[in-house]
């Protein structure tokens, strides 16, 4: 049995023609095993943005294939895309991006229409998740009426309610205080205790030092792959600090 | 996804900007209402110059002098060539002739017509122009679908012995004599300074807003002869009533035979021209139905501004939301639900506007408008349905792809 959630064989983006050609990534490798917790961490223009995207296959690659779930994502069409991103893959990025004028628990329930869930069903799943997420009494407030940490958790409710096999972050606390912060890496930490697979990318050291595991980007390549604890959660034998 | 999701999520879309889908839907209400009133209002027209010329009798010709001679295309197409005597062309043995029944089969009957102008009655105080006077026979009330209203016509008797009787139309008999119908039966009236008896009132036919039917004197022939035009022995026309409105054409061509025999002429030189009811309806038909294309194309503008509004609003609409289209691309939105969303919004605004329009046509048309009482016709509230629909969809189509056509990742970093 093959339980690697992610897998990436000589992946490569290439924005760009000719003069202009701009190598966003050069033949990444790289294998996330279900149940981990893996931070994508570098600087600005480093690829770790372009690896998101086709993590979350929101773009796709220009060679080289990519296994999402055993799946091999290359082979799919855009209705079919639209299906993975719906059923295995959870988003949750930095401004939140919720629905405006939206009810959280309707903005929950969203991706459940697109799976063609009954109506009844789907408000009582959303609203379970919402409750998971401690946002319960939240539930008929509008984004405009929420907090950025209450609004971020819509989004993680939002992520979680198909039950996913990847929560996928860009900047979960890019947009947050610190506090706000500590409670929403708290639910990530709480989320992956529970079994769920997250790839968050951030340029925050602290933020991947809750991380079982961190890959840092440079230039289109991983220049560094690092674990911190086992893929549950169990320290290693030897500590390693980043 | 479901269709009804769709038109949930279209219905938010639509509520999320009030002010702006009113206007929007007030645009394609204008154009629906407006195509709906003024097809109202051609349909209305038509029908009552129809019910006008039906009401003058649809199975009559008329017979009456060339009065013009060489040269000038008459009603009927021929052309007069040639000078011609304007004497005595058309006779009572003429008008006799036309109703020999092997000879005319299809005609039913026939009244002389003697008319005068500037004929003003008075009585007592009261004065009146009359509009049209008639010189006549008793069988021409029958012609013209005329009904008596109070009193009686008068008889073959008094029409050719020229008796001072005089049957008058409801306007003549208001102005003169005012009241009921019935109390101008009896009077005496003076026609340019002669004195008549009324016999009879003649029920009212009702104005067509053209000219008023119901101002009309008519008195026998040979009183109009002796005391109006001078003893002749010529008709200005004969009415000839055809024993129906599917015999016109061989009527016509019966009493042509006759006349034409009778005056020794032939069809390139007659002296007389045939006026057909039916050919007068045909010419009135085809003028509304140029009238009504005219104000339904000035309408199917506004409602084509309409929909150019619902396709603006759509793209921008589309512009303001990439950033949602975006979110729900990433969430696993398709292409087809981003289409359906986006085409289901165009679809509501524009049937909101198609249904208040047809409602605003309805009550418009309520109203008299431009001297006839607009009639809605039950096809043009279906095409303004259908037609508001397919403005729906064809406006939105092309927001509603460029919408679902947005790549998720340049949605999403939209700001």
């Amino acid at each position: 049995m093959n339980d690697a959630v992610i897998r990436l064989d000589s992946v490569s983006k290439i924005y760009g023609k000719g003069e202009a050609e701009v190598r966003a990534l050069d033949s990444v490798s790289i294998s996330i095993d279900r149940g981990d917790f893996v931070a994508i961490i570098g600087a600005s223009g480093s690829g770790k943005s372009t690896m998101m995207n086709i993590i979350g296959c929101l773009d796709g690659a220009t060679s080289g294939t990519y296994h999402l779930d055993g799946i091999d994502t290359g082979t799919l069409d855009e209705y079919q895309l639209a299906q993975i991103r719906n059923r295995k893959i959870g988003f949750v990025f930095q401004n939140f991006n919720l629905i405006p004028r939206t009810r959280a628990v309707d903005n929950v329930s969203m991706p459940l229409a697109y799976a063609k869930v009954h109506r009844k069903e789907r408000r009582e799943r959303a609203l379970e998740v919402l409750d998971s997420v401690g946002l319960a009494e939240r539930a008929d407030h509008k984004p405009s009426q929420l907090s950025g940490g209450q609004q971020q958790r819509v989004a993680i409710a939002r992520a979680l309610v198909t039950n996913p096999v990847l929560l996928l972050a860009d900047e979960p606390t890019g947009a947050l205080d610190t506090k706000s912060s500590h409670e929403i890496l708290d639910l990530f930490e709480s989320l992956h205790a529970n079994g769920r697979t997250i790839v968050m990318i951030t340029h925050e050291a602290d933020v991947a030092a809750r991380a079982n595991r961190v890959v840092r980007f440079q230039d289109g390549h991983i220049i560094e792959d690092h674990r911190v604890r086992g893929v549950h959660g169990h320290p290693l034998a030897t500590a390693v600090t980043l | 996804m479901m269709i009804a999701e769709s038109v949930r999520f279209a219905l938010t879309g639509v509520m999320a900007n009030k002010m702006r889908s009113i206007l929007t839907t007030l645009g394609i209400l204008i154009g629906i209402a407006s195509v709906i009133i003024l097809l109202a209002v051609g349909a209305g027209t038509s029908n009552a110059i129809k019910a006008q010329i039906g009401k003058l009798g649809t199975n009559v010709l008329t017979v009456s002098r060339q009065t013009t001679a060489g040269g000038r295309a008459a009603g009927g197409g021929q052309a007069v060539t040639g000078p011609r005597s304007r004497g005595t062309n058309l006779t009572l043995q003429d008008m006799a002739a036309l109703t020999d029944p092997v000879m005319a089969p299809d005609v039913a009957a026939t009244a002389p017509v003697v008319t005068a102008q500037n004929v003003t009655g008075t009585y007592k105080d009261a004065t009146h122009a009359v509009a049209t006077f008639v010189g006549t026979t008793p069988s021409y009330f029958a012609i013209s679908n005329d009904t008596l209203a109070a009193g009686s016509y008068f008889s073959d008797g008094d029409a050719s012995s020229g008796t001072a009787v005089a049957v008058i139309g409801n306007t003549v008999a208001q102005d003169l004599v005012g009241n009921s119908a019935a109390s101008a039966v009896g009077q005496t009236i003076a026609l340019n300074g002669q004195n008549f008896v009324v016999s009879g009132v003649l029920a009212q036919k009702g104005s067509s807003g053209l000219n008023d039917p119901d101002d009309i004197v008519v008195i026998p022939y040979s009183a109009a002869q002796d005391k109006f035009t001078g003893y002749s022995p010529s008709l200005a026309s004969i009415s000839v009533q055809a024993k129906s409105a599917d015999v016109m054409n061989q009527a016509q061509n019966e009493v042509q035979m006759i006349l034409d025999a009778r005056h020794n002429v032939t069809s390139a030189n007659r002296d007389y021209q045939v006026r057909n009811q039916a050919q007068i309806l045909t010419t009135a038909t085809t003028t509304t139905a140029t009238l009504t294309i005219l104000l339904g194309a000035v309408a199917g503008i506004s409602l084509l501004v309409g929909g150019i509004g619902v396709m603006n609003i759509m793209l921008v609409t589309v512009t303001e939301r990439t950033r949602e289209i975006g979110i729900r691309k990433a969430i696993g939105a398709s292409r087809g639900s981003i289409v359906s969303q986006f085409l289901i919004e165009s679809l509501i605004i524009s049937l909101i506007g198609g249904v208040l329009g047809i409602a605003a046509g309805y009550i418009g048309s309520a109203f008299p408008l431009l001297g006839t009482q607009p009639e809605v016709q039950w096809w043009t509230v279906w095409l303004s349905f259908l037609v508001s629909a397919a403005i729906g969809l064809i406006f939105g189509i092309y927001p509603a792809n460029k919408a679902a056509k947005l790549r998720p990742i340049d949605a999403l970093r939209y700001e």
